[in-house]
């Protein structure tokens, strides 16, 4: 097999099963220390949100709903090309797997594109939390908390995104150097498993934020 | 593995020597090198983080606030704690000894990954970096908690620095924790069943799991705080209906786990230490085992014992009351079963198993006060009194700092290949134990007596009981200092060390002094249960 350049295992590691074996483990313990880190914004959210719910709900009608729906798709039309990206690996082509991670990228990229925009509207209609934060309401300090969470959490989540597109990047470069083959694709794997939790945050996170009060 | 260089001819190759120079250090990836660069981290930050209760303890020699201004002294127990918990005691023994030792008792050649091992290290400098710029531009102010809302508004020190600090290094704790988690999950040489590991690894794997769970949360806390700081994003700021009290719980979820993350590993060594030293096998393995998931499982639900006296519900408090009565059992279990390991053992009153002894009957002390906070009632009239300090202080210095030091004198002809000086080791264990009552024991009075907490002046009626406190915590800093000193010392000039000198039954000693790079020649295969001793296997040296 020319085109898949033989891989040893690290040394530490008796062959490239345990090697597998361990980074898939180690990516999912990774991903509930996640689970933990999002788990005590998600709690405080709660928290306040039984707390107030007036104010979440009016609070909520001023986020655009069609393109945090937009990316909703977008995000999970990334996740079933990242997907076929693992499986690409798995049967050994580098190309599948660099051509549907770059979709993957693209994907990713847009959603951060579109999120930009629904920050500077925001901005312009004085939603930023802080001295400027404009609204006229009898709970118009209630929904700025509401709004300090919608920024905290999306924000949290769109650096999830970055890094993820950034770790993207790379793999794509492995596999165009033809690094993967079908006894060696655990880093595309390990990938897969980690752009799919950001994801899944986001469908957590749209229905929180986005849906409230809404019938 | 890079280029190796030749060693010198006739001496035999291992981790130390096997290559040379500031980069084959600063660039390794093996775990025992590893162990060593934290060894020297914490050491620095230790000594940074006594140097601040040397001066508190001298402030506090006389009632009156003469030699400090109020602020300063609030600043002085901040930055004290903040660099003993979260830069000393967090990862004193996980990232020392556990570092150095995880890999050999379950017969592996390194942890499951160890660029991330190193990348852990340099997170937690780069975390204790921006610490120490905070404590060099004017020092923080808000006490180790970060209370909201004085972190978040009032507070005119450096509290984003510090935050920052805390928040870096808290993911050099979690990624320590992963590390751990799946090297004994996959690493394990073959015949190393779950029920044949040491103790000590264990008492690591239950430690790793609260570090994976509790560290992400309280990461999350600091960093709203930050955030409330420096962008308005208010999440516990009154004024836009947030609530405080939440950050307290956010805070405490994670910070009452953390004593686990300081003790627990302690208890894995004491387990060690116990056995080797009675040359007998331990009393009730699965107890011994099972107790130490049961503390990180149950660690988890008494957070709100930090917190009776803040305006949770009654009903919440007598919830958390009696789940803090339950954590004491499976500590108790252990207490119980290192005492009938002893019972009718061929006791060696080596160093390590000194500093043992000094844990066992100064934990028992401290983890029994814990059982007084524990009770609501009590807890009204000594909440944040010194009593509430000694008791901690009884737990993390009489505890985790006693079984760091045994376990560093325990491994130390292992990890340095030399062995240290048994004469001057026994002399400062017994100055440490002394120091440490004279420090700690007249604190439980005062506060009984009613003296709060974080005041740097007190009423005449508390001096001598403060004199002895302060006398006692000089003596403690001459028993921190002389191992500090022979330790260094015995790297170039102690006896060579044979590869088992205790005579111990651990994987660990199967290897030669200090072990090869890989730790092993040849994959160990395991074929009998921990702790197999015989009353006539004598110790090597004495
Ligand atoms: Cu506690």
């Amino acid at each position: 097999m020319a085109e898949h350049p033989a891989v040893a295992a690290h040394h530490q590691f008796d062959d490239l099963e345990q090697q597998l074996d361990a980074s898939t483990l180690g990516m999912w313990v990774f991903l509930v220390t996640e689970i933990m880190f999002f788990g005590g914004l998600f709690t405080a959210y709660a928290v306040y949100r039984s707390a107030y719910p007036e104010a979440f709900a009016e609070g909520s009608h001023h986020l655009d709903l069609t393109l945090g729906g937009l990316n909703t798709v977008v995000l999970i039309g990334s996740s079933l090309t990242m997907a076929l990206a693992v499986r690409c690996a798995q049967l050994g082509s580098n190309r599948g797997a660099a051509n549907y991670m770059i979709a993957t990228l693209i994907l990713g990229l847009v959603f951060l594109v579109v999120k930009a925009f629904e920050y500077h509207h925001k901005y312009v209609e004085g939603l930023i939390p802080g001295p400027n934060f404009v609204f006229d309401s009898p709970h118009a300090r209630h929904i700025e908390l509401m709004f300090c969470f919608y920024f905290a959490m999306t924000g949290m989540h769109a650096l999830h995104m970055v890094v993820g597109a950034g770790l993207l990047i790379y793999f794509i470069l492995q596999a165009r150097a033809n690094r993967y083959s079908p006894e060696y694709y655990g880093p595309v794997e390990v990938m897969g498993l980690y752009w799919h939790f950001v994801d899944i945050v986001w469908i957590f996170l749209f229905p929180l934020l986005y849906l409230i009060g809404h019938r | 593995m890079s280029t190796v260089s030749e060693p010198i001819a006739g001496t035999k190759v291992h981790y130390l020597n096997a290559d040379y120079g500031i980069k084959s250090w600063l660039l390794t990836t093996d775990h025992k090198r590893i162990a060593l660069l934290y060894l020297a981290g914490i050491t620095f930050f230790f000594f940074i983080g006594g140097a601040f209760a040397v001066l508190m303890r001298l402030e506090l020699v006389t009632p009156q606030g003469d030699m400090m201004q109020p602020e300063t002294y609030n600043k002085m127990f901040t930055m004290h704690g903040v660099m003993m918990i979260f830069f000393f005691l967090i990862p004193s023994i996980p990232a020392v000894l556990g570092n150095f030792l995880v890999p050999m008792m379950i017969g592996a050649r390194d942890l499951a990954f160890p660029k991330i091992n190193l990348l852990s290290w340099y997170i937690a400098m780069i975390g204790g970096a921006f610490t120490l710029y905070a404590v060099v531009a004017g020092g923080v102010d808000t006490g180790w908690t970060f209370y909201t809302p004085y972190s978040s508004t009032y507070s005119n020190t450096h509290v984003i620095a510090t935050a920052v600090g805390v928040f870096i290094s808290g993911f050099s704790s979690i990624l320590t924790g992963l590390n751990f988690i799946v090297t004994i999950h996959k690493m394990r040489a073959p015949g190393m069943t779950w029920f044949r590991l040491p103790l000590f690894i264990w008492a690591h794997y239950a430690t790793s799991i609260i570090q994976v769970l509790g560290t992400p949360v309280v990461a999350i806390t600091i960093l709203l705080v930050g955030l409330e700081r420096g962008f308005n994003i208010g999440i516990f700021d009154p004024e836009l209906g947030g609530d405080p009290i939440l950050f307290q719980h956010l805070f405490w979820f994670y910070s009452h786990p953390a004593v686990y993350i300081m003790i627990l590993p302690g208890m894995g060594v004491i387990s060690e230490l116990v056995t080797c030293f009675a040359r007998k096998k331990i009393f009730g393995y699965a107890f011994v085992a099972g107790s130490s998931v049961a503390i990180a499982v149950l660690g988890f639900l008494v957070w709100g014992h930090h917190m009776f006296v803040s305006g949770q519900s009654v009903y919440s408090g007598m919830v958390f009351s009696v789940l803090s009565f339950l954590v004491a059992i499976p500590s108790a279990i252990k207490v119980f079963n290192w005492t009938a390991t002893l019972y009718k053992g061929s006791i060696v009153y080596m160093t390590p198993m000194l500093y043992a002894f000094g844990f066992i009957g100064l934990f028992t002390i401290g983890g029994l006060t814990g059982l007084f906070l524990a009770t609501l009632a009590v807890d009204v009239h000594v909440h944040d009194t010194y009593f509430v300090v000694a008791h901690f202080h009884y737990i993390m210095v009489g505890g985790a700092i006693m079984a760091y030091l045994g376990g560093i004198h325990y491994w130390w002809p292992k990890i340095s290949g030399k062995l240290y000086p048994e004469g001057w080791a026994r002399l400062s264990a017994g100055i440490l134990f002394i120091g440490f009552n004279l420090t700690f024991f007249p604190q439980f009075i005062l506060g009984y007596l009613g003296m709060p907490r974080r005041y740097h002046a007190y009423p005449e009626e508390f001096q001598v009981l403060n004199v002895m406190s302060s006398a006692g915590a000089s003596i403690l800093g001459v028993g921190y200092l002389i191992p500090m000193i022979y330790l260094v010392w015995s790297m170039r000039y102690g006896r060579p060390s044979p590869p088992n000198p205790w005579g111990s039954a651990g994987l660990e000693w199967k290897t030669p002094s200090p072990p090869p790079t890989f730790n092993f020649d040849k994959t160990p295969v395991i074929t009998e249960d921990p702790y197999i001793y015989s009353h006539d296997e004598e110790v090597e040296v004495g």
